[in-house]
């Protein structure tokens, strides 16, 4: 069954701004889904019309079979949203802000404890229960939003750039959370910022820019299109620079050699070149995160495609 | 489906008022102190010196407009900055997103007003009977008049706050519009004294209504009809929340 179903979907704002061109976008249940994009990309936009926060201007969308138009409270309730901003009473607490939410999804205050507390456990808050919520950190805050999304048992968890600000320790638990969630059963769409984030997570992706879908497809098929990476190698200081046949490098300085490697290549024959011209390697590093390099090529040739198409 | 409604109204409810007893020092403190302030000068000082007005004594015949006036500035107050707080924190969205009819996101709301009026018209009532012994002529509507005026002002108030782009523009109304119209809406005064043009003019204020209402289900007398009153009561009422009603439909304020 599709988790989400959208189809032709424009939103143009007050004032003229055309921020979705009409996307389709399907979403399969059970998938784990990154929405990518840089920003002003759209993809605020289109998790605003689906979780009911922005208006659309045409197109449809379904949530597990439920149009928003026609079945928007069954289609509610099949979602669970995390924001980008935080968005709750600073000064209520923790536990009051979960119950409430549970509360407006029609959960008895009963149950929406019993809830508040399994969730509050989960995402290590339930410490924290009695305190406002404007005395959390960062990362407490993001996971406070997560708590809420799932009081009412969404089919869909839909985060907007979840771990945004979280330093690496909360953000890989959010991350061990997240995947268990998944594999409960709950669909998830992410938009992030990380790429490795998605890399880590999705198992499929759309890339949206200026409002157009300019890839959608499985994360191995993305992937499968980078057949070149770059590394970068330290080296002792040389006296003479190293020469590597049948490779694309660069010597930056007398002791950092920068070299592309094709993926079906791999790394060994540049290792051997270097010790036979007694070029010791200290260490070496990726150049940069491959999926960032491919999501830049994506998204430019996307504007290369719309400007040509204009 | 009606059970799930009723949960959510009443989440709605309890969160309002939970909000408004949190910080009680600003909420029901200022309007127990502001009404003894009344009851001092206006009733004991200045009051003996003004004799009887409508067959009772000064002190009395102001004690229910000025419960009225608590009634109708907090219940206005409570719903414009509490609802606008929300659109400013966004946590409006938490509601936005749950799948809560339009009409109980008014209701809820307007719900948490009229139980802070309640509260209010409970304490400056007990205020007043430290300084006079109050009669009561018709319960039935003192608390229809009470329930009537509330909701009408909480959802005044929660129209302000719908198309309020800034905390100033939650202090506008109360402060240009609501004061003076409470003040010359007959809280201190019979409109009997007023030369006969001026009465007419003040019947156009509806504040007279529900002041007099009011005061006819204490003392008995009043300048208007309370029939009149109730049924402008009802009126407005149907009124101002189908416009609440539409506003939050289409909304305003609220979505982009």
């Amino acid at each position: 069954m599709k988790a989400l179903d959208i189809s032709g979907l424009t939103k143009t704002y007050k004032g003229g701004t055309q921020a979705l061109k009409g996307i389709d976008l399907e979403v399969q249940e059970g998938d784990f889904f990154a929405l990518l994009g840089p920003n002003g990309a759209g993809k605020s936009t289109t998790i605003g019309i689906i979780s009911s926060l922005i208006n659309k201007s045409t197109g449809s969308a379904k949530v597990f079979g439920h149009c928003l138009d026609k079945e928007l409270v069954e289609a509610k309730s099949c979602i669970g949203l995390v924001p980008q901003e935080f968005n709750f009473n600073q000064f209520e607490t923790l536990f009051q802000i979960v119950v409430n939410q549970a509360g407006y999804y029609g959960v008895p205050r009963d149950i929406a404890k019993s809830k508040a507390e399994k969730y509050l456990k989960q995402l290590d808050l339930w410490e924290k229960r009695n305190e406002p919520a404007r005395e959390l950190s960062g990362g407490m805050k993001r996971r406070l939003m997560i708590a809420r999304a799932l009081m009412h048992e969404p089919k869909m968890l839909i985060l907007d750039e979840p771990t945004a600000g979280v330093d690496i320790e909360i953000r890989r638990s959010m991350w061990t959370f997240l995947k268990e969630i998944n594999k409960q059963g709950i669909t998830i769409i992410l938009t992030t910022h990380y790429l490795e984030e998605a890399e880590m997570l999705c198992r499929n992706i759309a890339i949206i820019d200026k409002g157009v879908i300019v890839e959608n497809t499985s994360m191995k098929a993305l992937l499968s299109q980078l057949n070149v990476e770059t590394f970068v190698l330290d080296l002792p200081v040389q006296t003479k620079p190293p020469v590597l046949n049948g490779f694309e490098y660069r010597n930056l300085d007398d002791h950092t050699l920068e070299v592309d490697v094709l993926k079906d290549v791999g790394l060994n024959d540049v290792f051997t070149q270097l010790s036979q011209q007694g070029v010791t390697v200290l260490s070496m590093r990726n150049k940069a995160n491959r999926l960032e390099e491919l999501f830049v090529r994506m998204v430019e040739s996307g504007r290369a495609q719309q400007q040509g198409a204009s | 489906m009606v059970n799930r409604t009723f949960i959510a109204l009443r989440t709605i409810w309890i969160k309002e008022c939970t909000r408004f007893l949190r910080i009680w020092v600003q909420t029901l403190v200022p309007p127990a102190i502001t009404m003894s302030l009344y009851f001092i000068i206006f009733g004991s000082l200045i009051g003996k010196r003004i004799g009887e007005m409508g067959g009772f004594s000064y002190m009395e015949f102001i004690v229910p407009g000025l419960i009225m006036m608590s009634v109708i500035t907090n219940s206005y107050a409570n719903v414009s900055s509490s609802f606008f707080s929300a659109k400013f924190q966004r946590n409006i969205e938490e509601l936005l997103v749950a799948p809560v009819p339009n009409w109980i996101i008014v209701l809820g709301f307007v719900g948490g007003g009229v139980a802070r009026a309640i509260l209010i018209g409970i304490i400056v009532t007990c205020v007043s009977l430290l300084f006079v012994d109050i009669h009561i002529h018709n319960f039935a509507i003192i608390v229809v008049t009470l329930l009537l005026t509330s909701s009408l002002f909480a959802t005044a108030g929660l129209i302000n706050a719908i198309f309020a782009k800034t905390f100033d523009d939650i202090s506008v109304v109360p402060t240009f519009v609501l004061t003076p119209l409470t003040y010359l809406g007959g809280v201190f005064y019979s409109l009997t004294l007023l030369p006969e043009f001026w009465q007419w003019v003040s019947k156009i204020n509806p504040i007279v209504y529900m002041v007099n209402g009011f005061r006819y289900g204490f003392l008995g007398v009043s300048d208007v009809n309370y029939v009149t009153s109730l049924g402008l009561l009802l009126v407005f009422n149907v009124v101002l929340f189908t416009l609440a009603y539409q506003l939050i439909n289409r909304g305003v304020g609220i979505r982009s």
